[in-house]
């Protein structure tokens, strides 16, 4: 039977989890239902009635699959949500709460939800990909977060750098600010930084985790673009890609932080704002931004490999050939499962002549990395995320690839991470940093 | 009026009734929820997101090649029961009688006995999948009332209908009254629990195919 009081119990152990704030039990419990109802409509509302408990989301959940353990189970997930719109708001919600059918939850029984809508989801959207209801399940977990936040409920890595951000346009303190670290980044690498142009025809934005970990994907970002003598800048009240009140659940803040990005693009008239290797802020800008914005963004937005291809096609983008050997590619979820972004980067792998050999799950169906919708900055989440990564490491092993590619540098942040603990030896390297090595001469690429 | 006169007059009125006013209140209260706006700017046309809303509504039907290895057991579980369902109500003589009475229309029936083997071999495969819902992990967790007294009442259609076509253990007009009961209950239950999913399957399906295809991401 699954009521909350044995969903407890099958957690078994009760789990801590972080609070925000000093709102009462009962404030709490409101407030997250509240939170869940407030971006509640029509279409959460069927995927919520069509669910028929089959459990399918399970076999597709690489949490699930690690550990067999059933809490994991995705759309078990967002259940204390399910009970809640039954009795609060479903078509026969006045029987329910009549007959007390669903009664209502604790804040502690919400709070130990935290480590199963956080630590234990990477929103990655696989299991909505096995659904055969065609349940969007990983929208019910976003929207679940939403109403966690709220709440308060939100773990404190993730609540404290979308507070940072959502302040000062960083998600953390730095010692000298991104614009400053962005400069010395085009100094040392030889590079020049286009940095508050007036106007530009493309705005660039750059990944945090890049300025602090891959300094040099930076400069490849700045190299390419600088190859195709593209009119672009970087703007400095609009640098960082990431928005990590996506991962905390915080909408209104999300809409700031996306905001912050808009008013740049739109202050320098450009015409495409290009996301950079990072799959969640692609999620984010490209098809989450518009609807907390209000209405249509003036500009398009495009991830750095889509762009890329689209040079590629325009002829503005010339790749000499790779002699790396044999390749294989991961597939970031958001950009690919939840964003459509497939063909981009094995168009560009093909001009550069780059043998692939694809992993056994690819494409809309390769497993996430487990770092992915915050789950790497969660700290008490790596030993359930390395478990859930190690079937990953086995397949691009199983590949036999002597390079390992990827599009986003939170997938290659938290495959650096599980080298380290696991003395893995692969290395995953960036796609565009590959290509910023192989481009053709100036002149083949204006030809 | 005797117990066979009831469960086919007053009884399955009422049923019908129920039945017909819960599925259009539980649908009409979803589908009349706010509709969010969609503002970014879609990777294909309209048009295009629709056929991959199309789509998705039949190829759900079948697992994808890549989920095969793990839930190929319980998909064919699924569906041959639910096969074994559709053939029992509508290729069954009697039934299609009913239907006729009701919608006018009619169609060529299967012979009686071989419907008969059909529904045992129906409720052999029900028996598995309770087997499975009450011993699998994953299944056991997610399962609550709803799970239980659905299979239950479909279940006791089945038995009772089985009873009544082949006169077993009590005279066939009061084994046909409990069969029509059953059903009449079916019908009651059906708005109130998750055998709703049979309207909900394909509009579920459709949408979030329509909303992948718009972003040109797999269905």
């Amino acid at each position: 039977m699954n009521t909350v009081a044995t969903a407890g119990a099958a957690a078994a152990v009760k789990t801590a989890f972080d609070r925000q704030g000093a709102l009462g039990e009962d404030a709490r419990v409101d407030r997250a239902m509240a939170g869940f109802a407030c971006d509640f409509g029509a279409l959460s509302a069927l995927r919520l009635e069509s669910c028929i408990h089959c459990g399918m989301c399970a076999d597709a959940c690489h949490f699930y699959i690690a550990t067999e353990d059933p809490q994991y189970t995705p759309i078990w997930k967002v259940e204390p949500f399910k009970q809640a719109y039954k009795r609060e708001s479903g078509p026969f919600a006045p029987l329910f709460r009549l007959f007390g059918f669903k009664r209502k939850l604790t804040a502690d029984e919400l709070g130990q939800w935290q480590h199963l809508l956080f630590d234990s989801c990477n929103l990655c959207g696989r299991c909505s990909l096995i659904c055969p209801m065609g349940i969007d399940v990983a929208a019910l977990i976003e929207q679940a977060r939403h109403a966690m936040f709220e709440a308060g409920l939100a773990p404190k890595e993730l609540y404290e750098k979308a507070a940072h951000q959502k302040r000062t346009g960083q998600p953390e303190d730095s010692a000298e600010p991104y614009r400053d670290k962005l400069l010395a980044i085009g100094r040392s690498h030889g590079v020049d930084i286009p940095l508050d142009k007036p106007e530009a025809d493309v705005m660039l934005t750059v990944p945090r985790t890049d300025i602090e970990h891959y300094p040099e994907a930076v400069a490849a970002l700045a190299r390419v673009m600088s190859h195709m003598n593209v009119s672009c800048t970087f703007r400095s009240d609009g640098l960082v890609a990431e928005n990590y009140a996506y991962y905390a659940g915080g909408r209104e803040w999300q809409r700031d932080i996306s905001r912050r990005l808009i008013e740049q693009a739109l202050a320098c008239k450009v015409k495409v704002l290009i996301v950079p290797e990072c799959g969640h802020a692609y999620s984010a800008l490209r098809w989450e931004a518009a609807e907390l914005y209000g209405r249509p963004l003036p500009f398009k937005v495009r991830h750095i490999t889509e762009y890329l291809a689209a040079q590629l096609d325009a002829g503005k983008l010339r790749l000499r050939q790779a002699a790396n050997g044999v390749s294989t590619f991961h597939d970031p979820c958001q950009l690919v499962r939840k964003g459509g972004v497939t063909e981009s980067p094995r168009k560009l792998l093909r001009a550069m002549g780059v043998e692939l050999r694809e992993l056994d799950d690819h494409g809309a169906f390769a497993f996430c990395c487990g770092g992915g919708g915050g789950v790497l900055d969660i700290q008490r989440a790596a030993p359930l995320r390395y478990r859930a990564m190690e079937s990953k490491l086995r397949e691009v092993d199983q590949t036999g690839a002597q390079t390992f590619l990827t599009s986003c540098s939170d997938c290659r942040r938290t495959f650096d991470d599980g080298k380290r603990h696991f003395n893995w030896d692969k290395t995953p390297q960036s796609l565009l940093e590959l290509i910023a090595d192989h481009l053709g001469s100036a002149q083949e690429a204006r030809s | 009026m005797d117990l066979l006169q009831f469960a086919r007059g007053p009884a399955l009125k009422f049923a019908l009734i129920v039945f017909c006013f819960g599925v259009l209140w539980r649908l009409t209260a979803v589908f009349l929820l706010r509709h969010e706006r969609t503002l970014s700017e879609p990777r294909h046309p309209v048009f295009r997101a629709l056929m991959g809303g199309l789509l998705a509504a039949g190829s759900r039907s079948a697992p994808h090649r890549e989920f095969i290895r793990r839930t190929g057991y319980s998909e064919a579980l699924g569906y041959s029961y639910h096969i074994g369902l559709f053939v029992v109500v509508l290729a069954f003589g009697p039934h299609i009688a009913f239907l006729k009475s009701l919608f006018g229309v009619s169609w060529p029936a299967l012979p009686n006995n071989l419907v008969t083997v059909i529904a045992a071999l129906t409720l052999t495969l029900m028996l598995a999948v309770l087997l499975r819902r009450l011993t699998h992990r994953v299944l056991r967790l997610l399962s609550n009332f709803d799970d239980y007294f659905s299979w239950f009442i479909t279940a006791l259609v089945i038995v009772t209908g089985l009873m009544a076509s082949t006169h077993f253990g009590a005279p066939y007009e009061q084994l046909l009254a409990w069969h029509i009961l059953s059903f009449d209950a079916l019908l009651v239950w059906f708005p109130f629990g998750k055998l709703m999913h049979a309207f909900y399957i394909f509009p579920s399906r459709a949408i979030n195919g329509y909303a992948l295809a718009r972003k040109g991401a797999s269905v």
